[in-house]
């Protein structure tokens, strides 16, 4: 996956809550492979007839200023795809969705969590001046909004430094093969009735 | 000297951890990893990178999502969709796990299969790239769903890394009315917690309620878990638990039964036990429910009306009110109990086993549907039972359609959609914006209500409607 470090880009926003992962993108696509292009797919039946991300005042936006609970609903890691595939590398939002939120981090897709009075103030602030930049910096975790106040948000640390790094999750893990051989055997004592036996 | 109080979630968390980093995330053990057509994503990373399935035998493919409703004697017409179905297979097949394809006697949804075979047990860690594998938490595992890196992380090393959850336990005491369901108490604690307030926690469901619930019912609130934005739901196994698990499967037999019982029985929270937040809801004052927007936090009794953006005084939220009422095509202040519905859908994770579609027959039997529908048995196990009872008559007398085992109309990309601008009543856990179709309308809603609106044309309060 593409490293996050830092990004400064134009900014949309997007007033809808509870934005789930159908909207994001309509299961009908779940069936593409990857190599299909899932920007194409991103928000498909919600573009009508006024779409924000349609309005060439937010060209080029690679962050979505939302609101609460983004991404709830189906854990299809399509979604992501889709946000990714379109250009956006950040989400800022008051909450999100559990499982969007992690496979987000796994597709170099950064996830801002902010109070919701401060999300609503960013959206507005968009709105009135389409096309504002935004920069992230996450070493430094802050986001600095168009009125060039810095934000500060909190990351987990795993979550940061994979985001930063690039990392591959299963490469890190098999460091730990020795602690998961040992494991497996101890519980296999404790728990015989782990495997499925069957008649 | 006394150990500190645990919960259910902290006992089975704690034995499932293999390594822990020093920022706090936890390398968790998985005992269970479930598949369905949509892990194609995931195979593809791991065939990518050259890794092979760590552990065949704790991991089970089944085909659910796109698999036909009607004929399974033809072959699939829709060749991107047949594609789906035998990619899981071949996927299966080339790494060695148990899959439960199109003509499995055990297919199911794999949310109702696995507890019917016997696969998920009390304790276990159970992932699924679904998010409504929270539907395991009933036995008291820990069961949640990942998406297609984490699944392929799982299938490479059997293990996810996961940073612990904020625990939350609702407490549900008293007696559910007459024809109040577990679908309605799930859907009244989603109703007052909202869509994302349990968003980071995990779930325990506990009171007199809950304890009173069939392992059924049981399925039907921790499956929805994950529309209060639960990361999972889980609710204390009992001797109802056990002695719904003995006897099937893939359980554990003789001896290793009995052993495996004693082991659970350690699990249930301690007195004691502290969580990061309680909520408490009383069963009694729970009524049949139906969602009115297109968020299951909207859901309210049947006998209340269409709400009022007006009434909101936070203008984005009004504005957000009003945009869900326009998609549903709703006005303010009308009856719910006037609002007439196209079709209705019984079926789905939430609501497809035997209780359910007993629940639906016995206010259906002796009545005729006025609207089209769709009854979707979760697994071919139910359907046979189903129809060993009846219950397949009662509905193809009423005039609805008795299909084969899936998800069906509950995500539609098997392509069974609700036409757009249709309204349809619906037992699933979704009503989300062209969820069940392209501008298609969906009112959640209990198995009974759904058959109750059926026989009527309209959202109707079922306690007025009776059983027979
Ligand atoms: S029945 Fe619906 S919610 Fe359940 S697994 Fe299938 S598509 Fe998902």
């Amino acid at each position: 996956m593409d490293p996050f470090v830092t990004l400064t880009a134009p900014a949309v926003p997007l007033d809808i809550a509870n934005i789930d992962t159908d909207q994001l993108l309509p299961a009908r696509f779940l069936k593409k492979p990857r190599s299909a292009g899932y920007g194409n797919f991103l928000f498909h039946d919600e573009r009508k007839p006024v779409f924000p991300l349609d309005d060439p005042a937010y060209a080029g936006a690679a962050v979505l200023v939302t609101d609460r609970n983004f991404g709830c609903g189906s854990s299809r890691e399509g979604a992501v795809y889709a946000l990714v595939d379109a250009g956006f590398r950040c989400v800022v939002a008051p909450s999100f969705g559990d499982i969007f939120a992690a496979n987000a981090a796994k597709n170099g897709l950064l996830t801002v969590t902010l109070p919701e009075e401060t999300v609503a103030t960013l959206r507005r602030q968009l709105q009135e001046t389409p096309g504002a930049t935004v920069t992230v910096d996450l070493p430094a975790q802050t986001l600095t909004g168009p009125d060039g106040s810095a934000l500060p948000f909190a990351i987990d640390p795993f979550k940061k430094e994979c985001l930063i790094e690039g990392l591959d999750d299963v490469a890190l893990t098999l460091r730990h093969q020795d602690a998961i051989d040992s494991f497996d055997r101890a519980d296999a004592a404790a728990r015989p009735w782990l495997v499925p036996g069957g008649r | 000297m006394t150990a500190q109080p645990r919960s259910l979630f902290d006992k089975v968390w704690d034995a499932h951890v293999v390594a822990t980093r020093p920022d706090g995330q936890a390398l968790l053990a998985i005992d269970r990893h479930f598949l369905h057509e949509g892990s194609f994503h995931a195979f593809g990373m791991i065939d990518h990178a050259g890794r092979k399935v760590r552990r065949p035998e704790l991991t089970f493919a089944v085909a659910d999502h796109y698999v036909p409703s009607h004929s399974r004697t033809k072959p699939i017409a829709d060749p991107e969709i047949a594609n789906m179905v035998t990619m899981l297979e071949a996927n299966a097949g080339r790494h060695g796990l148990r899959h439960f394809g199109l003509h499995d006697p055990a297919q199911g949804i794999v949310h109702v299969l696995a507890p019917e075979q016997g696969l998920t047990l009390p304790g276990l860690t159970i992932v699924c790239g679904d998010s409504h594998t929270s539907t395991h938490g009933a036995f008291g595992a820990l069961a949640f769903g990942i998406g297609a890196t984490e699944v392929s992380h799982v299938l490479a090393t059997q293990t996810l890394w996961q940073r612990r959850p904020k625990t939350m336990r609702i407490t549900v005491d008293g007696l559910l009315g007459p024809h109040v369901t577990a679908k309605d108490l799930i859907l009244a604690v989603i109703g007052a917690i909202g869509a994302d307030g349990a968003a980071g926690h995990v779930i325990e469901y506990a009171g007199s309620a809950i304890r009173a619930l069939s392992m059924e019912g049981r399925l039907t609130v921790c499956n929805m878990s994950i529309e209060a934005g639960a990361r999972a739901g889980m609710i204390a196994p009992d001797d109802t638990t056990f002695s719904w698990i003995e006897g099937r499967h893939y359980a554990p037999k003789g001896a290793l039964f009995d052993r495996a019982v004693e082991h659970w029985r350690t699990l249930p929270s301690d007195p004691g036990a502290v969580f990061d937040r309680e909520v408490t809801l009383d069963a009694a004052a729970i009524a049949p429910s139906v969602t009115w927007g297109t968020s299951p936090e909207t859901a309210v009794p049947v006998t209340a009306a269409v709400p009022d953006p007006g009434a909101e005084a936070d203008p984005v939220r009004a504005g957000q009110m009003r945009k869900m009422l326009d998609y549903m095509g709703l006005t303010p202040g009308t009856p719910l109990e006037d609002v007439a519905i196209d079709r209705v859908f019984i079926g789905s994770c939430t609501n497809a086993r035997l209780e359910d579609l007993r629940d639906a027959a016995a206010v259906l039997r002796g009545r005729r549907a006025v609207v089209p529908g769709l009854v979707v048995p979760g697994s071919v196990p139910v359907r046979r039972q189903a129809e060993a009872e009846g219950l397949d008559r009662v509905f193809i007398d009423a005039g609805l359609e008795w299909g084969e085992p899936g998800c069906s109309m509950c995500v539609g990309i098997n392509g069974d959609l609700v036409p757009a601008g249709e309204r349809c009543a619906s037992t699933t856990n979704r009503n989300f914006p062209g969820r069940q179709g392209p501008n298609a309308r969906t009112h959640l809603m209990s198995p009974a209500m759904a058959a109750a609106a059926a026989a009527t044309g309209h959202l109707t309060d079922v306690r007025k409607l009776g059983a027979s």
